[in-house]
């Protein structure tokens, strides 16, 4: 923000001599929390997501680049409200909220209500971040993120984010998020919820990609035109699901 | 206003902030006084004269500013020198003493591992973190470790093979010292 000259602080607080926020755990119930201080590197690097978490798994190698993600954080992702940012558009798809703190205690806001705009969070001034939440899975958790970029490093020309969960090869829970197409991450709400209810099949998989697809709302820049990029989430969707609906298959 | 002009006398800037920092770069515990908003790689390049950090882009992508930070490769044009206060710095010219080359140094000069040369030290120091704590990457490794430090020239080939010659060589050091202790 400051390097693009968005902002000019009068003063700038540094939150990373702070011990004790870059946790990365998870409770017993299933709940993953993310302290505002954990790097993409680790998270890139946790047996815990590799066990526990696929969609946050397979975006965490794809943030920024190598040497970026030393340094930046998920927490720190989702609050700048990039609607290029990869994470936002993975906790949507896991609906998950952060936690603020203010001199008034703790609240709980969920990442789909962070945003307010490009490069603007709902946070109050006298507020940050601590942590970042994911509920627990309400059967197996599966998903993955996909995203394209130019080069390594390049903001995506657009990402798309899948997290189910299901139990006896029933989708239970569904959640797709989406990377650069708008002016905010957007949460493809409908078509998450038209794969809630039964197994995953080339319909409700080919549905759910046209869905997702019509909540896309990109615009043409150097990166591409809006129609390629409403084409990459149908794409992506469609490629995420069929992904798991043969592991789906091979697991049954 | 009763004039058409009027000039206007600006006011004296207020009194610029100072803080006291102490880092140790390159092994040396070196102070300075900095402005809150100076660039680490300002601090390095016209504080601490180490010209081999360069800038590339100015803006997080290219990695020509890379230096390690308690280790890790970091981009120095994204941080602020006082957020380096108490940590530990390593540049391009902490690699090696002045008549010698690191194992990474020669690998590059050896496998012509660089064309112009500027992004040269950010390449080298981010090889220097990955055969840390990866001693025996594969070409697959390098590139993905890699993929932050941008180059103009090479086409990353011959980069990927002077990584792969460090590591040989470094691993060569390593077998010979095993091979004293075991005569």
């Amino acid at each position: 923000m400051l390097k693009l000259r968005f902002a000019a602080p009068e003063m700038l607080v540094d939150i990373n001599e702070i011990q004790g926020l870059d946790y990365l755990e998870r409770d017993p119930d299933g709940t993953i929390r993310v302290g505002a201080l954990c790097r993409h590197a680790t998270l890139e690097r946790s047996t815990l997501l590799a066990e526990y978490q696929p969609t946050m798994m397979s975006a965490a190698p794809l943030v920024a680049d190598p040497v970026v993600r030393n340094r930046g954080t998920l927490v720190g992702s989702l609050c700048h409200a990039d609607p290029q940012g990869d994470w936002a558009s993975v906790m949507m798809a896991l609906d998950g909220s952060v936690v603020a703190q203010g001199p008034d205690g703790r609240r709980t806001i969920a990442v789909r209500d962070l945003a307010r705009g490009p490069f603007h969070n709902t946070l109050a001034m006298d507020e940050v971040v601590v942590e970042a939440v994911v509920p627990p899975p309400q059967g197996t958790p599966e998903g993955g993120y996909l995203k394209l970029e130019r080069r390594v490093g390049d903001f995506a020309t657009a990402g798309v984010a899948v997290a189910i969960d299901r139990v006896a090869n029933n989708v239970v829970r569904a959640g797709i998020g989406l990377t650069g197409v708008g002016g905010s991450t957007i949460s493809a709400d409908e078509a998450a919820t038209a794969l809630v209810g039964g197994p995953l099949t080339a319909e409700t998989i080919g549905n759910a990609a046209e869905l997702a697809a019509g909540a896309a709302n990109p615009h043409t820049d150097h990166r591409g035109s809006a129609e390629y990029k409403r084409q990459l989430v149908r794409v992506f969707t469609r490629r995420l699901l069929s992904g798991l609906m043969t592991s789906g298959e091979e697991a049954a | 206003m009763t004039s058409l002009f009027e000039e206007i006398t600006p006011s004296p800037p207020d009194e610029v902030p100072v803080r006291k920092i102490t880092v140790t770069i390159n092994g040396d515990r070196r102070s300075a006084m900095v402005e809150p908003r100076l660039l680490l790689v300002h601090l390095l390049r016209q504080g601490f004269k180490l010209t081999g950090t360069h800038i590339g882009c100015d803006t997080t992508n290219c990695g020509a500013c890379t230096v390690l930070f308690d280790g890790t490769p970091i981009k120095s044009c994204t941080m602020l020198a006082v957020q380096a206060d108490g940590h530990d710095i390593m540049t391009v010219e902490g690699l090696a003493g002045p008549s010698e080359l690191h194992a990474i140094q020669e690998g590059f000069k050896e496998e012509h591992g660089l064309q112009c040369g500027f992004c040269t030290p950010g390449m080298m120091l981010t090889s220097k973190a990955l055969l840390e704590e990866n001693p025996h990457p594969s070409e697959d490794e390098i590139r993905w470790a890699l993929g932050g430090n941008l180059c103009r020239c090479t086409g990353y080939q011959n980069i990927v093979k002077a990584v792969l010659w460090a590591a040989d060589k470094l691993g060569e050091g390593v077998e010979a010292e095993d091979t004293e202790v075991m005569t």
